[in-house]
């Protein structure tokens, strides 16, 4: 592991990596901005003179190897030449989370020790300042956008322009900018490179520390995995304190040279997106839903031909776009049906969508719906899924061309080693493996196993293919009574991915079977009643209806149907489930405020259903306090039918399988 | 204090028997904010109209920069930098944010109609020049977003922000602002407190709005006037109007 050998000491740091590409490639475009509505470029010949000036303008205001430099704001050029700038003097950029509340980023920084700051514009500079009393190392904050910072007379505060004129200033005497090349020549890959903070869901954000030799070999790999070369281009939208931009943009730009567009402003980055048309890009799932539902919406309110239009080419590409693009045989008719669709749908939508140059899209982050991938995948984009972590600096596994199921994350990554944990923890070695957590050498040690994996706290399966699939976190993975593997979280999913389910809780740790509490969705099941001449008057009403046992039973079965495909999850079919008769509720503490279910929760403040789900019972009474909106409780009593379900295949898989 | 950029002096109008302004004096001094306010049908949007020549008044004097007028027609007032929004948004609905600011250049432009419909060789020059300013305005009402959306589209808070930068673009020497936050919910409103205070401090407008909302008054403008049935009732700055008995009982209402 470690730098490549060939090349050790020529361009293992993001210093010496920007001064190739001003060599090797100094006229391509390096980076984009969108201003007052007119896109400007720099070539990575003028990038690199910038920050190398905007170095020479730290070095001026103090900062030296080892530093930590704290970096505020949104995906600009010039924010990326500070982490460069900062990392040409050995000083360590610390990017920020620029949504993050002052609290936040007060510990962040406080935590980081940064002695710089650079803010993007006043509103980061609002939040510094009200915090920096508690941060008696910051010495200088600098900023980008002077607007509205006329009449601040902080004497900590200056313009980040100011200090790259006066590096441009100093570098014009030879022998200052020949020290400054020997320091960007001094460099050590080995060293801190840059120190990405985690998101923090659990607990408080610890900082991952990478070194420059390693984040350039993993960037290396994926280059070469996915054939990216500066001909390339991508609009950088994505936070900049997270691994996803640090390593999908910036370590992959300076490695291969290709392009960063930096959008106008967060609220244009659709538009952006579509005048550059990137070649490359990256959104979780989340957004790619929303992408979808507007297109959905849009095509509601169109003429009856076009939506005739649309409906018949959907179906089209349903049935062969996703086969022509894993290059499978498809008869010449449905190609050339195909094709017309195509030229009448697929490449006017991706055109609006702005994929129209898309070689490559990843997608991760959470599990992604089947028919939602499928959509971009038939419609003609390249859209693939990777599993990362910072810990990682990004990829674990990743999947290649022609190999794209929506189920799984894909084999490992180029010269990534991975391993399942007998509790089914996914644990790895990567290239661009982090070094330690910044001064916490205790948090490091407990992620790292004896012999040096990392543990990720995901469990996952390998599947026949080779492709990991993550089924849950390693936490809340049990076994049922005969040791199968139980992933309620993965059960949930795929019941949920149906719109006439909203919430689903799966029981089985340490019983015989698997059992699921279910909430309908009101709006999608109301629908159906309604259309069907199914009368009710409330939800409970509704719930208890036989036809809505019916046809929540499909999908059920459903579910079942494909677990009894997958040989790691065959034994924990669904047996018995019951639809509750209220909606699980945030106010009642069944859901966190981010609407996740609270599994042991519910188990304990519905007992008896639970207890009916594996007495055998046919019915079971549930008695529970509810919380109404305007804050008063009242009682819910209610009964539910408890539902028996067919299995499939289970006797074949029965005996243990060789999990 | 710095000088008057515009009196009123006397200034009377009726409409056949209703009298809307009756012998009201007041000024708005070069770079200030001044405010107007006053009941439903106290004559305020009349003195908007008055003071950008819209409305000719039976008496009295205006007199800006210097120059008294009694008569005046909208299109001088304009072309003198005397800028309007309106209380209900008066935009070119099918067109696009971008034309609608743009066309507010329209008095700065020189070069003639056919060289302007040849969007050529001067026209054009001329063309890029005020777009660069258009896309300053709209950067500063961090409006990128709708840039090329039809402003028909868009919801009225940012039809009022649109408006006001449409009213921008003519760089003008007063500005005035006819309820510029009506029906906006309290960030809007704050939002655009933010743009009118900036417009004002940065971009050196001297402005005269009115607003129903006293509380954004009374934190905005530098004075305020009082309008009742046509007559001014109290002017002074909003500590003193906040207390004058008189505005307390006609407007603010009387406490108990």
């Amino acid at each position: 592991m470690g730098g490549a050998p060939k090349s050790a000491n020529s361009d293992d740091t993001f210093g010496k990596l920007m001064r190739v590409n001003a060599w090797v490639r100094g006229e391509r475009p390096a980076f984009r901005l969108k201003e007052y509505g007119v896109w400007r470029s720099w070539t990575w010949g003028q990038a690199y003179q910038e920050t190398r000036a905007l170095a020479q303008g730290l070095l001026e205001l103090g900062i030296s190897s080892g530093d930590r430099v704290a970096i505020a704001g949104a995906n600009r050029p010039k924010l990326y030449w500070a982490i460069t700038a900062a990392q040409m003097l050995g000083a360590i950029p610390v990017p920020l989370y620029s949504d993050a509340v002052a609290e936040e980023l007060g510990g962040v920084l406080e935590h980081a020790g940064a002695r710089l700051i650079i803010a993007e514009d006043q509103e980061q500079v609002d939040k510094v300042l009200s915090i920096l009393d508690r941060l008696p190392q910051v010495e200088r904050v600098l900023y980008e956008k002077p607007r509205g910072l006329g009449d601040y007379d902080d004497p900590r505060l200056g313009a980040l322009d100011a200090a790259i004129a006066k590096g441009h200033e100093k570098l014009a005497d030879p022998r200052v900018a020949e020290a400054m090349d020997a320091r960007i020549e001094e460099g050590r890959g080995a060293d801190p490179s840059v120190i990405l903070f985690t998101s923090g869901t659990t607990g408080r954000s610890k900082g991952v520390v990478l070194t420059g030799e390693r984040c350039i070999a993993a960037a290396r790999d994926t280059v070469a995995f996915d054939n990216l070369t500066d001909r390339d281009e991508v609009l950088a939208s994505l936070p900049l304190a997270w691994a996803g931009d640090h390593y999908l943009n910036y370590a992959q730009g300076y490695v291969s040279g290709f392009c960063m567009a930096c959008p106008e402003s967060a609220a244009t980055a659709a538009e952006d997106l579509r005048e550059i048309g990137p070649t490359f890009h990256f959104a979780p799932p989340r957004v790619f839903e929303q992408l979808l539902t507007r297109v959905t919406i849009r095509m509601e309110d169109a003429s009856r031909f076009k939506r005739w239009l649309f409906r018949h080419f959907m179906n089209v590409a349903k049935r062969w776009g996703e086969k022509i693009i894993n290059r499978e045989p498809v008869s010449i008719g449905a190609r050339l049906h195909y094709a017309l669709g195509r030229l009448l749908i697929y490449e006017p939508l991706k055109n609006t969508l702005g994929f129209t140059r898309v070689r490559v899209a990843y997608t991760a982050g959470e599990a992604i719906g089947a028919e939602l991938f499928a959509f971009y995948r038939s419609i003609g984009l390249n859209l693939k899924q990777l599993y990362g972590q910072t810990e990682a600096f990004l990829y674990v596994t990743a999947q290649a061309d022609g190999a794209v199921r929506s189920d799984t994350v894909g084999p490992p990554a180029p010269h990534v080693e991975i391993r399942l944990s007998p509790e089914g923890e996914v644990q790895f070695k990567s290239p661009g493996m982090f070094v330690g957590y910044f001064e916490e050498p205790e948090k490091t040690s407990e992620a790292l196993t004896e012999d040096g994996f990392v543990k990720t706290g995901d469990a996952g399966v390998f599947e026949p293919d080779g492709q990991l699939k993550i089924v849950d976190r390693a936490k809340d993975v049990g076994r049922l009574a005969d040791g199968q593997l139980f992933a309620p979280k993965y059960i949930e999913n795929k019941l949920k991915f149906f719109a006439d389910i909203r919430e689903a809780v799966a029981l089985g740790h340490g019983r015989d079977y698997v059992t699921v509490m279910l909430n309908i969705e009101l709006a999608s099941v109301g629908n159906w009643a309604e259309r069907n001449g199914v009368a009710y008057g409330s939800y409970q009403e509704l719930t208890a209806h036989p036809d809505v046992a019916t046809l929540i039973m499909r999908h059920v079965e459903a579910v079942n149907q494909a677990l009894a495909q997958e040989p790691a999850m065959a034994g924990a079919q669904i047996r018995r489930f019951l639809i509750l008769p209220k909606e699980l509720d945030a106010d009642d503490g069944e859901l966190t405020r981010t609407q996740k279910v609270r599994r042991r929760f519910i188990a304990e403040r519905y007992g008896p259903l639970v207890e009916g789900l594996y007495n055998g019972a046919h019915d079971a009474a549930i008695s529970a306090e509810i919380t109404y909106e305007d804050g008063r409780k009242g009682r819910l009593e209610g009964r539910s039918r408890i539902h028996e379900m067919k299995t499939f295949g289970m006797e074949a898989t029965r005996p243990r399988a060789a999990a | 204090m710095s000088e008057a950029l515009l009196s009123l002096d006397n200034v009377s109008l009726s409409f056949g028997g209703v009298r809307a302004i009756s012998d009201v004096s007041f000024d708005i001094r070069q770079g200030e904010i001044r405010a107007i306010i006053g009941p439903n049908g106290a004559g305020k949007t009349s003195m908007l109209n008055v003071i950008n020549g819209f409305y000719h008044p039976q008496a009295g004097t205006i007199t800006f920069e210097g120059k008294t007028r009694k008569r005046m027609r909208p299109y001088e007032a304009a072309s003198q930098g005397i800028a309007r929004t309106f209380q209900n948004v008066a935009l070119f609905k099918g067109m696009t944010t971008l034309d609608n600011i743009m066309t507010g250049r329209g008095l700065k432009m020189h070069r003639g109609l056919i060289w302007q419909a040849l969007r050529h060789g001067p026209a054009l020059e001329e063309e890029i020049k005020h777009r660069e300013f258009c896309e300053e305005i709209i950067d500063f009402l961090e409006i990128e977003a709708i840039r090329k959306t039809p402003v028909g589209k868009l919801p009225y808070g940012l039809q009022k922000r649109v408006e006001l930068g449409r009213a921008l673009a003519m760089e003008p020497r007063l500005l005035l602002l006819d309820e510029p936050m009506a029906g906006m919910n309290r960030e809007e409103k704050e939002d655009m407190s933010r743009f009118i205070i900036e417009a004002n401090r940065r971009l050196g407008a001297t402005i005269a709005l009115i607003e129903h909302d006293i509380g954004v008054v009374m934190d905005l403008s530098d004075r305020v006037v009082v309008l009742e049935y046509g007559r001014k009732i109290a002017d002074g700055p909003p500590e003193k109007i906040k207390a004058d008995p008189q505005v307390i009982a006609a407007y603010l209402g009387v406490a108990h």
